[in-house]
């Protein structure tokens, strides 16, 4: 069984703000830690390899730095990953972003499955991973609860779907978006860590794509361009709500009416 | 579109201190006297305005797009198990204002299995065209015959933008469709406009909220976004039935699946207060049976749940799970409605973010009213059954 996990570094804090005046992001948007929810699919995807043997290995996209989260994979039970990284995917959106990432897996090699986090703390669009199987032909599943069994070249799994769970059997190869919460993800070994090695973290530039066309990639492969950033607006408002009990009530009625609550 | 150029001759120690300074994503560095950009680079252009031309942002040719060639406004129907979710009609609801700046038709796209009455329903949202592929391999959602539904859609119809309900469903179906079309799809828009030139405007939070990004996708069609279930208003249905129910066909030879659906349960109600959109929370002021039980028939009506304080999780009045609060949950809902809550800093840390709270409490100098936008100084016991009683008095008249 060989299974990649898709994972991403984020910054450590969403802190960040915008100068209202200048529309200047403060700085603060570094890079700094791996994503939250792809801890659950890395456990869930080392836990289907003491089931069933075979190999956990991870992918990312973003600067060199990205390198200490494949590592911190690799702490966890990875065998090794791959660090997608070049100048030409700068200022990628979900599209790019997934047809950058699609054609690093192509690169490293056939897998049964490829699981992702639900989604990314800094980008929260949860539509990558769904673009991803898209661009390499196999089925996905989203908010998948639990990896049941594996037989015969299919995948049973549990999904979340709306007011529904769902139990599905998925032909291999798939890629699988893990639902947060569903396990516990465990510690990065410090054992590992002291005697981990360079080779651990493979890069993947541009180059070493089969598609070298750059108007596929970063900017120039963006559907999407952000024509502006500006700070929300703060809900600063106060309001005294007076008058008798039945006053107070019905202006309270009228609230919940204006927010669309009934 | 464009990249970024360095011109190295203009790069003084100064600018490149003020740079490396400049960019918040630690994109820019140093080796030796020249300066180079990371893959880290989000395109923002920050080092462009504040390179003093030491950066510059090269515009790469676009092949222009006949936007002509694609018309109408597509709400995507959510239909599971024979129900349309109600984010359908909000959206229907949006698509008209929309439409309304480019004269564009509405369409509606429905996919499933014996959806006639869905289809019909549809009729009374002020749309144009409701697009229906009616299969037993649309039976229940699986990834592929959707989209390949979705993208024959597309193929014959061309919309120029859209719309599709932030479900589980949409959240998984828009991408792959998007993927297919090579088109550009923002998720989770919070506000939405039309420009003249049909481009589409998208606005939605980045950055855990802290920021807002408006998005266009110029130079592709169409154009996908998707919105969350109660972030548009849903319209009123109109009486009569208008506009017209074109039934779809996509070749059977696209409808084959890797995916088989084994068994489908519908959900426990769960209770996650954190998921909640609507709150209604209690506290030691409200901690009698009757006002209780008022807390959870307003919840009921308002399609929320009930929160308490740490005093009512300790006495066991209310499971540990519904309480909020530094040592319980952090909650941030749509709107939280406090009753008979004093409002302790404990408490306040783990719900001060919800986007409208309300407080009802006696005590005026109740430490609540700080954190409070709605603030009513008064007897619960009196406010809360009238508040109830209103509703339903609505609700009866619909």
């Amino acid at each position: 069984m060989k299974i990649l996990v898709c994972i991403k570094q984020v910054p450590g804090s969403n802190n960040v703000e915008v100068d209202p005046v200048t529309g200047v992001l403060k700085r603060s948007g570094i890079q700094s830690k791996m994503n939250p929810y792809d801890l659950y699919g890395i456990e869930a995807a080392l836990s289907l390899t003491e089931k069933y043997g075979g190999s956990v290995e991870c992918i990312t996209m973003g600067p060199p730095q990205a390198k200490s989260i494949i590592e911190e994979a690799v702490c966890m039970g990875a065998k090794n990953g791959t660090v997608l990284s070049d100048r030409k995917f700068a200022g990628a959106d979900v599209l790019a972003t997934a047809y950058t990432i699609s054609q690093g897996i192509r690169k490293c090699g056939d897998f049964d499955i490829i699981i992702c986090g639900k989604q990314t703390t800094d980008g929260d669009t949860a539509q990558v991973g769904a673009e991803v199987a898209e661009n390499l032909n196999i089925p996905n599943v989203s908010n998948v609860i639990s990896i049941d069994e594996i037989i015969d070249g299919k995948a049973t799994v549990t999904a979340s779907l709306d007011n529904n769970t769902i139990k599905m059997s998925v032909e291999l190869p798939c890629l699988i978006s893990m639902e947060n919460d569903i396990n516990t993800p465990r510690l990065p070994s410090y054992k590992v860590k002291q005697s981990i090695t360079d080779d651990v973290v493979k890069i993947l530039t541009f180059d070493d794509f089969d598609d070298k066309n750059p108007d596929h990639y970063g900017l120039s492969g963006s559907a999407t361009q952000v024509e502006r950033i500006f700070p929300p607006e703060k809900n600063t408002e106060k309001h005294s709500v007076t008058g008798s009990s039945s006053e107070q009530a019905q202006s309270l009625y009228e609230l919940v009416s204006k927010l669309k609550m009934i | 579109m464009g990249k970024l150029v360095i011109n190295q001759n203009k790069v003084t120690p100064e600018i490149a201190e003020k740079l490396l300074k400049v960019c918040p994503f630690g994109a820019i560095s140093k080796e030796g006297e020249k300066l180079s950009i990371s893959s880290a680079c989000k395109m923002c252009k920050l080092c462009v305005r504040n390179g003093e031309g030491a950066v510059d942002f090269v515009e790469e040719k676009i092949v222009a797009l006949d936007k002509s060639l694609w018309k109408g406004i597509c709400v995507y129907a959510d239909c599971q198990g024979g129900n349309i979710h109600r984010v359908t009609y909000e959206l229907c609801g949006k698509a008209r204002e929309l439409a309304s700046v480019t004269n564009h038709p509405i369409y509606v796209l429905l996919i499933g299995h014996n959806i006639g009455d869905c289809a019909k329903k549809l009729l009374h949202y002020g749309v144009d065209k409701v697009f229906v592929y009616d299969d037993e391999a649309y039976h229940s959602f699986r990834i592929e015959p959707y989209t390949a539904a979705f993208c024959d859609f597309i193929e014959k119809v061309k919309p120029s933008s859209i719309l599709v309900g932030a479900t589980d469903l949409g959240r998984q179906l828009a991408p792959r469709v998007a993927a297919r079309c090579k088109a550009g799809l923002t998720a989770d828009c919070t506000v939405l406009e039309m420009k003249e030139n049909t481009d589409l405007v998208q606005i939605r939070p980045a950055f855990g909220g802290n920021i807002m990004a408006q998005i266009i996708s110029p130079n592709t069609r169409p154009q996908f976004c998707t919105a969350r279930y109660k972030v548009f208003t849903e319209p009123k249905p109109t009486e009569a039935a208008s506009g017209e129910i074109v039934n779809m066909e996509a070749a059977k030879d696209k409808l084959a699946s890797k995916v088989e659906v084994l068994e489908i349960h519908e959900k426990p109600r769960d209770i996650d207060i954190a998921e909640a959109d609507v709150i209604v929370a209690v506290g030691r002021g409200a901690q009698s049976e009757a006002m209780r039980a008022q807390a959870a028939e307003l919840a009921e009506l308002l399609g929320g749940v009930v929160a308490c304080t740490r005093p009512l999780a300790e006495s066991n009045i209310f499971d540990a799970k519904r309480q909020i609060g530094l040592s319980g949950r952090t909650v941030k809902p749509k709107f939280i409605i406090c009753i008979g809550i004093s409002g302790a800093v404990q408490f306040a840390a783990g719900m001060k973010s919800s986007d409208c709270i309300v407080a009802i409490n006696t005590d005026k100098n109740a430490p609540i009213f700080d954190v409070a936008h709605y603030c009513v100084v008064g007897d619960a016991a009196e406010i809360v059954p009238s508040l109830i009683a209103k509703i339903k008095e609505a609700r009866a008249d619909v």
